[in-house]
């Protein structure tokens, strides 16, 4: 069942078309990501729910309720924001009382919320701290705490972890996935991190220009991507230049290797020119790879990434780059050697515009 | 290397020379009162004449109103500009300024001229509308302090997201303001607060042409009749000045201990 529904939302400033038709349904206790680059207009949705920015059009309800009208204060939704927005003069404690005691809620169902929440995000011991007293992690926390103390009806997280150092994020990320599924809290994610979006979400709403490409699950996005824009901006994605041969064989060449496609490669003709999508841990060169089919290339380069090695291949006029997983017996190929890449012809995706 | 550090030295010396030996001059013969031994006799007098009790409590009480009513008006005007009407800064800074271009007679004979016993509203009419005056003008003399030790101390904290944090958890205006902005930006008040005071208490323009009983017409007063006592006062006025900056400096001092990340 819908609990937030966003439908037709717009909103300008001045000239500047910020959002434009934005749509989308959120069940109860779901967990979705606004994934964008910046200025995609991601945090501007996020700000219409809190109530920051009024819409130029379009209607926001939750729980069945048309949010028209209200203002930030009469939502009853929670907000993280990316720079922690604690009170300096509070400590933990009185930082996360600070919705109970503005609601008028009486002292000893404040103190029992505030030790629950703390609990929570196990910083019970810190309660007397002062906000510049924590690292930018706890101050997260108390931030998530203290916005779900009140117990809102949504939780919203705007960039929460940008400003968070690479290990800090992960571990933080996870415990806010562990914290919203246990509570339940339907929640809307802002982030421009790929990594955090795929890792914790239900569902992801990719951004662009003010509109959703695509809404889909983290599979479906990074599998599925269903245009260019996500193709590139979800994961590394190999953009290959091909050219119709039979549209209705769905057959192609890439350079002067044919290839057939598993999906129909849409109204085009003969001659032609499509995009064709491959993710670089798709295809493999070792000796006996699986795959119905191939292409041959003269290898650019070979970069040792950590866990895997990137080779980087000419095909025609295409560069594709393919992956494989680091071992301590594994010699990646030479530039100048000739490789050939196996994969299914399922990985290889047509991209639409 | 060696004579610029010698002609740095020597300008120290000469600029301490320029303000320390009138100051020790005049420390100096504040204590010669009594004839041939050096004596406190100077600051006894003063203390103990009941003018200078009275003027320097109507002085005070004066520049505690100043700095309350002052702050009423700074903090939610230097909060809005910053929140919602940044476009309006520049206007703002430069009205706030205007006090520092216009001479205070200035200011002072344009209250009058407006406050006067025929105008539409006669402050001057009465001792308490001539006090509110009186206040009123201080708030305009120590507007360019106050709004940039307050407007500076917001630029530490991120208004705008404490605004919208405390009010994503339910708080109406009186409540975001009193209770998340205000202390926060308790140094810049105070900062404000010792600057304010130790304009008040010196003020002489304002208060003489009020015909109010203050500190300044006083020192005015007795620097015209008496001989070691104005001495004695000029320094009992710098000791004011002086406390209110080291305050000054011991608040700045505590707020850096305790950095705002916002």
């Amino acid at each position: 069942m819908t609990f937030l529904s966003l439908s037709h939302l717009q909103k300008s400033f001045g000239p500047v078309q910020v959002v434009n038709d934005f749509n989308m349904d959120i069940e109860k206790g779901e967990f979705v990501s606004f994934l964008g680059p910046s200025g995609c207009g991601k945090t501007t949705v996020l700000r219409m729910i809190a109530g920051f920015e009024t819409p130029s059009g379009g209607t926001i309800t939750v729980a069945g309720k048309n949010q028209a009208g209200l203002k930030p204060n009469q939502r009853n939704i929670g907000m993280v924001f990316q720079a922690y927005a604690l009170f300096p003069n509070m400590n933990v404690f009185d930082n996360v009382a600070f919705g109970l005691k503005v609601a008028g809620r009486p002292q000893q169902e404040i103190a029992s919320r505030v030790k629950e929440m703390l609990g929570l995000i196990k910083l019970e011991h810190l309660a007397d701290r002062f906000p510049y007293q924590l690292s930018g992690g706890q101050q997260q926390r108390v931030a998530l705490a203290r916005a779900l103390a009140p117990k809102p009806q949504v939780l919203l997280l705007d960039e929460p972890l940008s400003a968070l150092d690479a290990k800090i994020r992960v571990s933080l990320r996870e415990e806010i996935r562990m914290i919203q599924q246990q509570l339940g809290i339907t929640t809307v994610f802002v982030t421009h991190d790929q990594e955090e979006a795929l890792s914790i979400s239900d569902r992801i709403v990719v951004m662009n220009a003010g509109c959703a490409d695509q809404i889909g699950t983290p599979a479906e996005i990074y599998n599925r991507p269903a245009t260019r824009f996500v193709a590139s901006f979800v994961g590394t994605l190999n953009l290959i230049e091909a050219k119709v041969i039979d549209p209705a064989a769905n057959r192609v060449s890439i350079g002067d290797q044919g290839v057939t496609l598993r999906e129909p490669v849409g109204p085009v003709k003969p001659g032609d020119t499509i995009s064709l999508a491959l993710r670089p841990e798709a295809g493999s060169i070792a000796e006996g790879a699986k795959g119905d089919t191939a292409l041959t290339g003269e290898v650019i380069s070979s970069n040792f990434l950590g866990s895997v090695v990137r080779t980087r291949m000419r095909v025609g006029p295409s560069v594709i780059s393919f992956d494989m997983f680091n071992n301590p017996g594994l010699v990646p190929p030479a530039a100048g050697d000739t490789v050939t890449l196996r994969f299914t012809a399922t990985d290889l995706l047509v991209i639409r515009d | 290397m060696k004579t610029t550090r010698l002609l740095a030295w020597l300008a120290i010396a000469i600029g301490a020379i320029y303000f320390i030996v009138p100051l020790i001059g005049t420390f100096e013969f504040s204590l010669r009162m009594r004839r041939g031994e050096y004596s406190f006799d100077a600051y006894r007098s003063v203390f103990t004449d009941m003018q200078f009790r009275a003027t320097f409590g109507f002085s005070m009480l004066m520049a505690l109103f100043t700095i309350v009513f002052g702050m009423l008006l700074v903090v939610p005007t230097a909060y809005w500009v910053r929140l919602r009407l940044p476009q309006l800064r520049p206007v703002v800074e430069f009205i706030t300024l205007l006090p520092l271009v216009i001479p205070a007679i200035v200011i002072v004979f344009g209250y009058l001229r407006l406050y006067n016993s025929s105008s539409f509203l006669p402050l001057t009419n009465s001792t308490t509308g001539t006090n509110m005056l009186l206040v009123f003008s201080y708030m305009t003399l120590s507007l360019p302090y106050m709004y940039r030790a307050v407007d500076t101390a917001m630029r530490m904290i991120d208004v705008a997201t404490l605004t919208e944090a405390a009010e994503s958890l339910g708080a109406k205006w009186p409540t975001i303001l009193f209770r998340c902005i205000f202390p926060n930006v308790m140094s810049g008040v105070l900062s404000g607060a010792f600057i304010t005071f130790a304009i008040v208490m010196g003020e002489f323009t304002m208060a003489s042409l009020l015909n109010r009983p203050a500190f300044g017409p006083y020192l005015q007063l007795v620097g015209a009749n008496k001989a070691y006592e104005p001495s004695a006062l000029a320094i009992i006025a710098f000791a004011i000045t002086w406390l209110s900056m080291g305050l000054l400096q011991l608040v700045s001092r505590f707020h850096k201990t305790a950095p705002v990340k916002a």
